[in-house]
């Protein structure tokens, strides 16, 4: 008598993968990594290759040796993304060894020790760009100027951030300081003082609508943050400014477009629902605007996507719709 | 184009291989095994002995309880044994061995071909008809279509709407009666609005079926109150929820009936058995199977009488593929898989068999959840799979019932769509299993306080 296999329903599957995913991602962050490339020369393919050797090799020296799994997690590219996304997040002149321990930092405690992929609560990434931030100040705010494809990985001119003058004006109300602004049209493509990936907003956006025409990811997390960002610019206004003006220098400076398209949206830490996610994301918005306006550092979506992070076994309190709920 | 409203998938169809083929009668077998559970509720018992001589028609077992149904015999013959079965899926079920001798008709059965339009039967007579010819919701879950015609005191049915949805990949079975038996469902649907009192039915059809849309529209146009109602492509529009949700916008609450809504749904090969018992006084005996798959060298839609062998169906298909992996009594997402297929009767239940090769059924060692989210996208039923897998793990009952396990429909949707392959319904299920069994013990609980 033959047998056949028998497993329960479904029998057939999307063919969607974990790898899959993240791969997607990767593919959509290359128009912003090429922009960086072309912007900042060799010190963004270095940058970007050492995160993501050291955040693999990370994670695989912790699952070998001290996890002991016998199944490697390195094929589901995760810790490439991971890696990739804190050079996103560097300076792209920074020291190699800083890069190495931030890399160390985001795999080692951002992922690994709460078990590795699927578990942890913060983004890694994140975890590695904050503790780097808090530990070489210095180092970490020393943004290199765009000068076209630049061959040396040192001795770039370096200068202050949009973030920076927006800060000053919001602060002085000094608006003399616009002039010293990028014009839109550069902040835009990404001709500024920036970290690696951050610059080029609009390569940041056609990667964040391919993820969401791919449903990688939804919209209601980068929706909910832009319109959220862009809701309290528009409230405050300095005098003397216009308001779309100062709207379009909040939404493409700094990390606003890599956080919200690339950063917010992982998947693992973030929340599940729909409503979980918009309000995740005017979290986010409103808590980097107080960061900007009135915190100590120029730039906060780090930490507003952080301190969200930890509000997600909240946020997954709220139920999706249920079927027969509303409508009768 | 309309749908339903909450999650759902969208996989390949695969009805290509046996869409569009004409429907097969299926030789008589030597000897038949008629299950006598073939329906939910309780068994049916028995109503004939051993070494009686039955006719095709006549009654072999009567419903066993108010939902239940009746069993007709599907072939002529001796009565050799009545005693327990194995079925594919290794449970014993109580069953009728007949040995075939010819095919000798009960005489009250009309056998002509020729249509019958005009029904004086009052509704409470073609009611007792359709219970009398044991006829079953033949869409999948095998509810007896008798005690869906009456409703609870105080309910009242507004429309009914007929179930040509098909949602189920590779099965064509109900496309293929659509395009053969349009006529004789017209008929069906007039019978069984008149039974429910509603002037107004609705069939959906999902868009991938363009010829069975024009058809049956041709069809119903002719009519008053029936329209089509063209469907777009998607799992599980078929659930009974998902199309009434999709067909007139309003979703039946958690734990209630169609008729809380005032609907009711019948799908299309239910319809043809109506007609069939109540204009040619002919019982369910027989439906219409698909036999599929890509490796299958005849696929296509075989009539088949209750208790024929499913090999000598198989036979009639070109025999098992060399490199089966799987045979799934079904459809693909909801379908079981058979360990074997000798011995096992058609019947009821049974709406295809699909086999799938050894590279389609390849299995995915689960990886650790991602917390996507896609799975909670994807529930037709705004569930969130995730966590009622997680709680499953940690045994916690009352909060599965809290969100709402017994709300899940087993569609499959999660499991089809979760990127790292987790075996979400097989928590989800037992805790379901589970959770129902407490619920079942509190309800006894109290009744027993009351008294």
């Amino acid at each position: 008598m033959a047998h056949f296999i028998t497993s329960p329903a479904p029998h057939v599957h999307s063919g969607d993968s974990v790898r899959r995913n993240m791969a997607l991602v990767i593919l959509a962050l290359m128009p912003a990594y090429i922009v960086s490339v072309i912007e900042f020369g060799c010190g963004a393919l270095i940058t970007a290759a050492i995160a993501v050797a050291a955040c693999v090799l990370t994670e695989w020296l912790i699952s070998r040796f001290m996890l002991k799994e016998q199944r490697q997690s390195i094929g589901d590219l995760s810790a490439v993304l991971t890696g990739l996304l804190l050079a996103f997040n560097l300076p792209s002149s920074i020291d190699w060894w800083i890069v190495v321990i931030g890399a160390i930092v985001a795999i080692g405690v951002g992922k690994m020790t709460f078990g590795g992929l699927g578990q942890n609560l913060f983004n890694p990434a994140l975890v590695g760009r904050v503790f780097l931030l808090i530990s070489f100040p210095a180092q970490m705010t020393t943004w290199p100027l765009p000068k076209g494809f630049e061959t040396s990985y040192v001795d770039a001119e370096t200068g202050a951030t949009p973030l920076y003058f927006l800060k000053h004006i919001m602060k002085t109300g000094d608006t003399s300081l616009v002039e010293q602004l990028p014009s839109l049209r550069d902040a835009l493509f990404g001709v500024m003082g920036g970290s690696l990936g951050e610059v080029a907003a609009l390569a940041l956006i056609i990667g964040g609508v391919f993820l969401i025409c791919t449903r990688v990811i939804t919209w209601h997390i980068p929706v909910s943050i832009i319109a959220t960002v862009a809701l309290f610019a528009w409230i405050a206004t300095p005098a003397g400014m216009a308001p779309h003006t100062f709207i379009g220098y909040q939404l493409l400076s700094g990390g606003l477009m890599l956080g919200a398209f690339f950063m917010a949206t992982d998947y693992v830490t973030s929340p599940m629902t729909a409503w979980g996610k918009i309000i995740f994301g005017v979290g986010i918005g409103l808590l980097m605007m107080v960061i900007r306006t009135w915190g100590a550092y120029p730039e906060g979506m780090s930490f507003a996507i952080l301190i969200m992070n930890a509000c997600v076994p909240l946020l997954n309190r709220f139920r999706p719709q249920r079927f027969g709920e509303k409508k009768k | 184009m309309k749908t339903f409203h909450i999650g759902g998938v969208h996989p390949h169809d695969n009805k290509q291989f046996s869409a569009h083929q004409a429907i097969t009668e299926c030789p008589l077998p030597k000897q038949a095994i008629i299950p006598l559970v073939q329906h939910i509720g309780a068994p049916a018992q028995a109503v004939v002995e051993v070494g009686a001589k039955v006719k095709v028609g006549e009654l072999l077992a009567k419903a066993g309880g108010f939902v239940s149904a009746n069993i007709a015999s599907p072939v002529s013959g001796t009565v050799t044994k009545i005693g327990d079965m194995t079925d594919a899926w290794g449970a014993t079920v109580p069953a009728i061995f007949i040995d075939v001798d010819g095919d000798v008709w009960s005489p009250e059965i009309d056998r002509s071909p020729d249509l019958i339009h005009q029904c004086t039967l009052e509704p409470k007579q073609i009611i007792d008809k359709i219970a009398a010819a044991g006829i079953v919701g033949l869409g999948g879950a095998c509810f007896p279509t008798h005690v869906k015609l009456l409703p609870p005191p105080g309910k009242k049915a507004e429309v009914l709407i007929v179930n040509g949805v098909e949602c189920e990949p590779y099965l064509t079975c109900d496309h293929q009666l659509m395009m053969e038996h349009g006529e004789e469902l017209i008929i069906g649907i007039q019978i069984l609005k008149k039974a429910l009192g509603v002037d107004r039915a609705i069939i959906g059809i999902e868009n991938n079926k363009r010829d069975a849309i024009e058809h049956m529209t041709r069809l119903a146009n002719a009519q008053l109150g029936i329209e089509v109602m063209p469907l777009q492509l998607k799992y599980p529009q078929g659930g009974e929820k998902q199309l009434i949700d999709a067909c007139i916008g309003r979703q039946v609450p958690s734990g209630a009936l169609p008729i809380e809504v005032g609907a009711v749904v019948d799908n299309v090969a239910t319809l043809f058995a109506v007609y069939e018992a109540v204009q040619k006084n002919k019982p369910l005996i027989s439906r219409v199977m698909t036999v599929t798959g890509k490796n299958v060298q005849k696929p296509g839609n075989y009539l088949v009488r209750f208790g024929t062998p499913i090999d000598e169906v198989i036979a009639l298909a070109g025999g098992v593929p060399n490199h089966t992996g799987k045979v799934i009594g079904g459809g693909p997402m909801m379908g079981r898989a058979m360990d074997h297929t000798e011995g096992m009767p058609a019947n009821k239940r049974l709406s295809g068999l699909l086999f799938l090769d050894e590279a389609e059924c390849q299995s995915h060692e689960p990886e650790n959840c991602i917390r996507c989210g896609k799975c909670v996208q994807a529930c037709p039923m705004g569930l969130e799979p995730y966590l009622l897998h997680r709680l499953y793990e940690l045994e916690r009952w009352d909060e599965m019932e809290k969100h709402d396990v017994m709300d899940c429909i087993d569609c499959g949707c999660c499991v089809f769509t979760c990127p790292a392959h987790r075996p979400l319904l097989d928590g989800i299920r037992p805790g379901k299993a589970k959770v129902g069994a407490i619920l079942r013990e509190r309800a006894a609980a109290k009744a027993a306080e009351k008294k």
